[in-house]
């Protein structure tokens, strides 16, 4: 069993949300390792965004058990949801973007490094005397800004308003600054949603890359099979908020309850 | 001609008060969508510790004037400061994720609240105060007329003009700033990010408060008097001045602050005094009927 694999990175123990009367997830349990990628697919309403909103402290679970693995233990549902970013180290996206539109694309990458900023800064006091410590810290800041800017591709539009970005780079972005924040675990939500077939396949390198050269735990939420398939070590299928299949994607891919709930569809091509 | 120049020097001088005090609408209005009520007696309670501060200062000896001013200036914003940090820790923190409205009523209650206890704790009669700053430097004289600039004027305008200044560059260069702006565009995905939203919100109103508590010592200075009433009608153009710039924006917030400080100097001086803040309050009425973005605000994009 996965469960009790030592290499667990989150492990989802019998989640549940209620919404009323409505079950959204119905006891879903899963783990994602570390160093993987990690998609949950399923057909809209499935519970898929539910389950992210549970893990990034959005939602209160009605029940179940949320526990990220590491040197430390972290129980995500008992956490406010800046500390699930500070401390957890969690970090997502969302299916529309939410960059700050107003603010450059460098500065978008330097507030999610804000703490080690504001600390090294004193609530910008030292920052505002120029003291030599808060220098280093800023200099390391826009240096690991500037990295992952190369590896999006966007040095030269730096100083530009986020929000003027074309679309494809703005989805890049996001995914780069959530990267900023140094987590243990990303949580990417349909990030090739509306993207083109060349954007689509620079995500892939940038999620592979992530894995692989960062060694970070993704978490993918994706309508895009192909992207699924190409990239994700392991794959979970929700069904009307119940936890079909989970697997390697080859076995998931001909796992006849997957393909059932996909209406008879091939799996690798169904309407996104 | 030396009317005219004289009453544009005490115009910028009220408008560099009004522009400070409007920051703190603007900055609040920006980061939570809320009018803080309270503000204008933020300003008040700043006018009167500078009042105390000098009494202090006074008793202690120290007759030089800057020491004097820098000392009283700095206790003021530090003790404001508190009192910011207060009110939304009590009146308004509790209620966020309340309705719209709770936090407006709940501003109108501890603007009341701070004015009965001021009036309590101060006295209800206008207290006067030694003037620290006295003489003036006379530009130049037309048809029998001096046009005189003060050294309070000028102290005021520089000491505005320095803050002003500071606080933009802070907003736009700091760590603290950008996680202001980040707050005030996308609250939750800046919690998400790791900002400790509460304490940006808490730092915006101490802020807010240190700038209204130099405008309270600047207004203590120039009038001479000051009483727990004053913070209702400087709050409330101050507030006007903040909706005519654009509420949100911070330029906007000193434009705004410079040309009610104009508007109603010019008023009371071509036309009649009495009708001042008639005049002032129709532009707040005119400004929300045709262009309720203001001078430099940004429409209202609906957050997804």
């Amino acid at each position: 069993m996965t469960l009790q694999e030592s290499g667990t990175l989150i492990e989802v123990e019998h989640l549940s949300m209620r919404f009323g009367g409505l079950v959204a997830v119905d006891d879903v349990s899963f783990a994602a390792r570390p160093r993987e990628i990690t998609a949950i697919i399923g057909p809209n309403g499935a519970g898929k965004t539910t389950v992210f909103n549970c893990i990034t402290g959005f939602y209160k679970p009605t029940a179940g058990r949320l526990t990220l693995r590491g040197e430390q233990e972290f129980l995500l549902e008992r956490m406010l949801g800046h500390e699930i970013g500070q401390k957890a180290k969690v970090a997502r996206t969302f299916q529309n973007i939410r960059l700050f539109p107003g603010m450059t694309v460098l500065e978008n990458l330097l507030v999610a490094q804000h703490n080690k900023l504001m600390r090294a800064s004193g609530m910008s006091i030292f920052g505002l005397l120029g003291l030599k410590r808060f220098r280093d810290a800023e200099r390391a800041a826009i240096d690991k800004a500037r990295g992952w800017l190369e590896r999006i591709r966007l040095v030269v539009d730096a100083d530009r308003p986020a929000g003027e970005l074309p679309y494809g780079a703005q989805r890049r972005l996001e995914i780069a600054r959530a990267m900023c924040t140094d987590p243990r675990l990303l949580c990417l939500d349909e990030p090739a949603a509306g993207l083109n077939p060349r954007e689509s396949a620079e995500l892939n390198e940038l999620l592979v890359s992530i894995r692989d050269r960062d060694g970070v735990g993704v978490l993918l939420i994706e309508h895009d099979m192909s992207v699924v398939m190409r990239i994700s070590d392991h794959v979970v299928v929700l069904d009307y908020g119940r936890k079909i299949a989970d697997g390697p994607p080859d076995a998931v891919r001909n796992d006849p309850a997957v393909i059932r709930a996909y209406l008879g569809t091939a799996v690798d091509g169904p309407d996104a | 001609m030396a009317y005219f120049s004289q009453q544009l020097i005490n115009a910028i001088t009220l408008g560099a008060i009004y522009g400070l005090i409007a920051i703190g609408y603007t900055m609040v209005y920006g980061i939570i969508g809320m009018i803080n009520f309270a503000h204008g007696e933020v300003f008040m309670i700043g006018a009167f510790i500078s009042l105390i501060g000098f009494m202090i200062c006074a008793g202690l000896g120290i007759s030089s004037a800057p020491v004097a001013i820098l000392l009283v200036l700095l206790t003021a914003m530090a003790f404001t400061a508190v009192y910011g940090w207060t009110i939304e820790r009590t009146a308004y923190r509790p209620l966020r994720g309340s309705f719209k409205l709770a936090p407006l009523i709940s501003a109108i209650g501890m603007s009341i609240l701070l004015q009965n206890y001021v009036q309590l704790a101060q006295g209800a009669r206008p207290k006067p105060a030694a003037s620290v700053v006295q003489g003036g430097y006379t530009l130049f004289s037309a048809d029998g007329f001096d046009v005189r600039v003060t050294w309070l004027q000028i102290i005021i305008v520089v000491v505005t003009v320095a803050l002003m200044a500071g606080f933009s560059w802070l907003i736009a260069k700091t760590p603290l700033g950008r996680q202001q702006r980040a707050c005030e565009q996308d609250m939750k995905m800046a919690s998400l990010l790791g900002v400790d939203v509460d304490r940006t919100i808490s730092l915006t109103f101490v802020m807010g408060a240190a700038l209204a508590a130099v405008a309270g010592m600047m207004f203590m200075m120039y009038y001479g008097v000051v009483d727990f009433f004053i913070g209702f009608l400087a709050g409330i153009k101050a507030f006007t001045a903040a909706v005519l710039g654009g509420i949100g924006s911070l330029p906007g917030a000193m434009l705004g602050g410079l040309l009610i400080g104009l508007i109603e100097v010019f008023w009371a001086g071509y036309f009649t005094s009495e009708y001042k803040d008639v005049a002032v309050f129709a532009i707040l009425v005119l400004v929300l009927i045709f262009r309720p973005t203001g001078l430099l605000g940004k429409p209202e994009i609906e957050k997804v």
